[in-house]
């Protein structure tokens, strides 16, 4: 676990920002099945994931209050719900380290459910005065899925941009000194 | 994996962003609206909103593809039932246009304009920048503020019906809450029968409201118009204009007890909001 570098944090910061205007301006306003995408967990568990725990936690912290900024809501309420988006993530990168294609939709379904089951918690918690029905809790599952489904492009493409500015990390470096037949063990025999 | 040091550093950091982000949350939530915290993020908020109506603007082409492939799914579902429908108010125009009729010699001669004649309340056209994406906070952003003479509290509504009120204004931009939040309610009435009662969001689903506080007496029938209230109370001044619409009644929990719920879709579409109006000015304290 390394400090991330200058050049790390500016595409983090340049992707959050990104990611907080398209989803106010234009992800929020398109439903699927009476619910919409919310693409700020996805992005925070994708560079939590990529980035590291300490890293996750902290670009979390700063997203949600960004997007709390940007909607003019309770300040501290995303921020608490991202940074442990982005803390989780790391962890389960840290010591699980995952593989396999279906990685992204499961760690995004896993962000979703963290971020909007928490939100709805916590409004409880400062005494929202509003009945709850079956359709709240249709409506967070809907949301679940639609970014389960998504998780996979949104994954693709903070890998992509984040990947020049990640110090290299020991698997990558294996399997390209494989592919090149430098250190790999059957170039010896 | 990772040594002592490292973990420390790892545990406060964490511990220190948790404390931070719950100071912040409670001191947000503890303080008033001309607070620091709401102050600082009004001020973000108007430098971060020409960024968010750019990004509106030009996202508008996705936005309208998304919706127009949605559209011709949700339309072809509804085409049966809108045959039906047809069906059935071709019948009603026959009567409907003898009462038009009945109605217009009745305005003649008690000489009543039962038009809002909304120009009167000084409106202020803008144009949605944002949308939350919960499904506790239904809120819009729009690209009118102080500066156009929208302040706090001031009603918003669009051609269909009334659509919520300002919750934050800053400079050159606004927060809306629309009537589908759960934070919204407002003071209403029946148009055909006079039942009044306080409408509320209920939560997740921006098709229906909840009208409550009728008495076991009222007989509210699916189909009824509901209309804002106005100020009806000398303590309790409202902020919306008596005569919006606000929705119709599709049908009635618990008909005939004190606990009855009218269940109320709102005339507004809450799910394509563009273009609102915010009334600015207020006349007689919003009194019927």
């Amino acid at each position: 676990m390394t400090a991330p570098t200058p050049r790390l944090v500016f595409r983090l910061t340049l992707l959050g920002v990104v990611a907080v205007i398209v989803q106010v301006a234009a992800v929020g306003q398109l439903e699927i099945f009476g619910a919409d995408a919310d693409l700020v967990p996805l992005v925070v568990a994708s560079a939590g994931f990529l980035c590291g725990s300490l890293t996750g936690a902290v670009y979390g912290f700063a997203v949600g209050l960004f997007l709390d900024i940007a909607l003019v809501q309770t300040m501290g309420v995303s921020s608490l719900l991202e940074l442990t988006v982005g803390y989780g993530a790391g962890r389960v990168r840290e010591l699980r380290d995952p593989q396999g294609a279906l990685v992204p939709v499961a760690l995004g379904a896993g962000a979703t459910a963290v971020a909007a089951i928490g939100f709805s918690l916590i409004q409880f918690l400062l005494g929202a005065d509003a009945p709850v029905s079956w359709i709240l809790v249709s409506d967070i599952l809907i949301t679940i899925l639609i970014n389960a489904a998504i998780a996979i492009p949104v994954y693709a493409v903070v890998r992509r941009w984040l990947t020049p500015a990640l110090p290299d990390d020991p698997r990558r470096r294996r399997r390209r000194a494989y592919t090149t037949g430098g250190l790999s063990p059957l170039s010896r025999s | 994996m990772y040594d002592r040091k490292t973990v420390r550093r790892r545990r406060a950091v964490l511990g220190l962003l948790v404390a931070g982000a719950l100071i912040l949350l409670t001191a947000y939530f503890g303080e008033s609206a001309g607070g620091g915290l709401h102050s600082v993020q009004r001020g973000v908020f108007s430098i971060v909103s020409p960024i968010q109506d750019g990004a509106s603007r030009a996202l508008k082409p996705i936005r309208d593809a998304v919706g127009w492939v949605g559209d011709t799914f949700s339309a072809k579902g509804q085409l049966a039932d809108l045959r039906k429908q047809r069906d059935q108010l071709r019948q009603n125009v026959a009567s409907g246009e003898e009462a038009l009729r009945e109605n217009a010699r009745l305005q003649g001669l008690l000489n009543l304009d039962t038009t809002l004649n909304l120009k009167q309340y000084s409106p202020v056209s803008a144009r949605v920048i944002g949308v939350s994406p919960t499904v506790w906070f239904a809120t819009v952003n729009i690209d009118s503020g102080t500066g156009d003479g929208v302040r706090t509290d001031m009603p918003v509504i669009n051609d269909a019906g009334l659509v919520g009120k300002v919750s934050v204004a800053a400079s050159d931009a606004a927060k809306v809450s629309l009537i589908t939040d759960s934070s919204v309610q407002v003071s209403v009435r029946v148009a055909q029968s006079g039942v009044s009662g306080l409408v509320q969001a209920s939560v997740g689903n921006p098709d229906d409201l909840l009208m409550r506080y009728t008495s076991k007496r009222d007989r509210v029938l699916p189909g009824q118009r509901v209309v804002t209230a106005g100020t009806t109370s000398s303590r309790l001044e409202s902020p919306y204009p008596p005569g919006i619409l606000v929705g119709t009644v599709t049908h009635v929990d618990d008909a005939g007890t004190d606990a009855q719920v009218v269940h109320v879709v709102p005339a507004a579409d809450m799910h394509r909001l563009e273009f609102v109006q915010v009334l600015t000015r207020k006349l007689n304290g919003n009194r019927p």
